[in-house]
């Protein structure tokens, strides 16, 4: 296995005199679904802003399909094919869906100035193609009726369908989402697990944070366990299970 | 409103004959009005300018978010630049330099002529307007570039206080080198001439322009040239909205982390937003100097910042019809009250009770504390998208998808 999706390893940061990460280390390979849990404070979602651009590592390499690439800034990492959604849904409120989800196609088109007032036959196809192209994605996340409604309207569960369309909008390689099923009710739950199955189906590489480790358990390939910073344990989901330091993390050593 | 809408996605017939009707109206408008004197025609040319200036700022306020308190500052660049460039002006210029350093004096000479020394530069409007764009527009970049990285009140703050340094910087650039006069300001500023028609009109006309054998006042001729800028602003403006740049600045607006996660350049796009504001502004302060002939640092104070973000909010951020709207009342209030409330009080009173000038603020504070209480998204927001799916909006939510989206 030498062909990683996401190839990251001595991944360091530190807050002042918090360590909050310690030579993290993570290998996805193409096609899975890929876990990373820990207690909270653990650094998940610190490690996830740390790959997406939105903080400055202090050290680490990065490896994206095989390619290098620079976490220094966040629409350079989603041009590189890294979407992201966020723990705290971050729509553009104002915005339709379908509006929404076209913001998603800003990175992979490029009309500009001339082509918006001109609109000339180049800038029409392309936002021609955008549209439908949203729309297809509202379609395959299960919220085409909704295109027209404006983002903040919508239901929890839709909106975090939404952030999600929004994301694959981008044409990532990975969909890196963090906590997508916090909030959300059993029914809800299994509705997003299909989707992420979906997903992984059009072969889109997946990293997944998520508090619930039954959903995470029947639903990843391969998992990896932070705490404090560290990472503590990286296996399949029946050998994490039975890990005694990922045992101890959650529910506390003897003391 | 409700018989006029300009909402073309959802509404096409509608809007369009809305425009019709809107745009032939305003094609008699000048004809009408100057039976009553040209000062109205005048007010109106200027309430166009300052639809521009409003429109050009919406971009940065009303798509972007970016709430900026100097855009006067690119109605100066504008307006100055065509000062230096279409006025005597250059050769107070080229003198201070010759004084200071003649080699770069004579170098100038030598580029432009020998006339400059004692008539100045005088370029045609088809070199002012888009230079005074690009220069603008190149200003707003420059002054956006540092503010990157600020929101809100931080961002108003230094926004303002760019504005205060360009105008001071006009107040005060007249020594060693005099580019602006000081505050005296630049005179003799030519009016525009397009095809060899002057905009002002001959001498010896009584300000008369004549157009193939049609005399109309010189008022209505700018009127025409400004109207036309003012629909091409908004249409340029409008195609803007909804592009892809639109949709990149109203997410800036709305999220800025999760644009930058969807990969939008937010430092490039904003620049944009700042720059392509500041070019309708830059465009806007080259026919003001033109139209008025002289530009002086009084007329871009802090207050006319002020104004042209009222006629914004007012009217309705982001909404271009409302922003529109906002400048007509704005703009043309101020005149409208000096025409009609001093001399209607000397008929009743005898004398002026309430000076124009006073009862403009007050109304303006009151309109701005109503307005904000009662309509907070201006007089006349973006048309509302469908809020929650309540029966009574199932139908429409029907129709619209009907329709393909």
């Amino acid at each position: 296995m030498t062909n990683f999706m996401l190839n990251i390893s001595g991944v360091n940061k530190r807050f002042g005199g918090l360590q909050a990460l310690t030579d993290v280390r993570i290998q996805i390979a193409p096609g899975q679904i890929y876990g990373l849990i820990g207690p909270n404070g653990a650094g998940k979602t610190t490690f996830f802003n740390v790959i997406t651009g939105l903080y400055q590592p202090d050290s680490g390499s990065f490896e994206l399909a095989g390619k290098p690439y620079s976490p220094s800034a966040p629409h350079a990492v989603a041009k590189a094919g890294i979407a992201r959604t966020f723990q705290n849904i971050r729509l553009f409120g104002e915005m339709t869906a379908l509006e929404n989800v076209m913001v998603g196609r800003h990175v992979r088109t490029r009309q500009g100035v001339f082509g918006a007032i001109f609109r000339h036959a180049a800038a029409r196809q392309e936002e021609a193609a955008i549209r439908s192209r949203a729309q297809e994605l509202l379609d395959f996340v299960g919220i085409g009726q909704f295109g027209n409604r404006t983002a903040r309207y919508l239901s929890y569960g839709d909106q975090r369908r939404l952030e999600i369309a929004r994301a694959l909008a981008t044409e990532p390689k990975l969909l890196a989402l963090d906590e997508p099923a916090a909030g959300m009710n059993a029914t809800e739950k299994l509705a997003l697990r299909e989707l992420l199955v979906k997903i992984q189906g059009a072969g889109v590489t997946i990293l997944l944070i998520e508090h619930d480790v039954k959903l995470m358990m029947g639903l990843c390939d391969r998992i990896s366990v932070l705490e404090y910073g560290k990472l503590i344990a990286e296996g399949l989901p029946a050998e994490i299970q039975k890990n005694q330091a990922v045992i101890e993390a959650y529910l506390g050593g003897a003391h | 409103m409700a018989l006029l809408t300009f909402d073309t996605a959802h509404k096409p017939r509608q809007s369009y004959a809305s425009m019709a009707i809107l745009l032939a109206v305003m094609l008699v408008f000048p004809f009408v009005a100057a039976q009553f004197g040209n000062s109205w025609v005048r007010i109106i040319d200027m309430a166009l300018l300052y639809i521009m200036l409003a429109l050009g700022l919406n971009i940065v306020v009303g798509f972007a978010g970016l709430l900026d308190l100097g855009y006067i500052a690119f109605f100066a660049v504008g307006a100055y630049l065509t000062g230096l460039l279409a006025s005597p002006q250059f050769a107070a210029l080229l003198e201070s330099v010759v004084n200071y350093s003649p080699a770069v004096g004579e170098a100038l000479v030598a580029m432009f002529g020998e006339s400059i020394r004692t008539e100045g530069i005088h370029l045609s409007v088809w070199f002012i307007v888009p230079l005074a764009g690009l220069t603008a527009g190149l200003f707003g970049a420059l002054l956006g570039a540092p503010t990157l990285k600020l929101r809100g009140d931080y961002l108003a703050i230094v926004t303002l206080g760019f504005g205060e340094i360009i105008r001071i910087f006009m107040n005060n650039l007249n020594d060693p080198i005099n580019f602006t006069n000081g505050p005296q300001g630049i005179n003799l500023i030519d009016p525009i001439r397009i095809f060899g028609v002057s905009l002002a009109g001959e001498a010896g006309t009584k300000a008369t322009v004549f157009i193939g054998g049609f005399g109309m006042p010189s008022v209505n001729a700018y009127y025409f040239l400004f109207l036309l800028l003012c629909i091409v602003t908004i249409f340029m403006t409008s195609r803007l909205q909804h592009s892809r740049l639109g949709r990149a600045w109203v997410a800036i607006r709305e999220d800025e982390i999760a644009a930058k996660a969807m990969g939008i350049n937010t430092r490039n796009v904003k620049l944009l937003a700042f720059s392509m504001g500041a070019s309708f502004g830059g465009v806007a302060g080259a026919m003001f100097a033109a139209f008025q002939g002289f530009v002086s640092p009084e007329s871009f104070s802090l207050t006319e910042s002020i104004a042209v973000l009222a006629m914004v909010v007012l009217g309705g951020i982001g909404h271009i019809p409302g922003v529109v709207m906002g400048g007509v009342l704005l703009a043309a209030l101020p005149e409208v009250l000096r025409h009609v409330v001093e001399p209607a009080q000397q008929a009743l009173f005898g004398k002026v009770v309430i000076e124009a000038e006073v009862l403009r603020q007050l109304l303006y504070g009151l309109a701005m504390v109503l307005i904000m209480l009662n309509r907070p998204a201006g007089l006349w927001p973006s048309p509302i998208k469908e809020d929650r799916p309540l029966a009574a909006t199932d139908k429409d939510e029907k129709e619209e998808s009907a329709v393909g989206v």
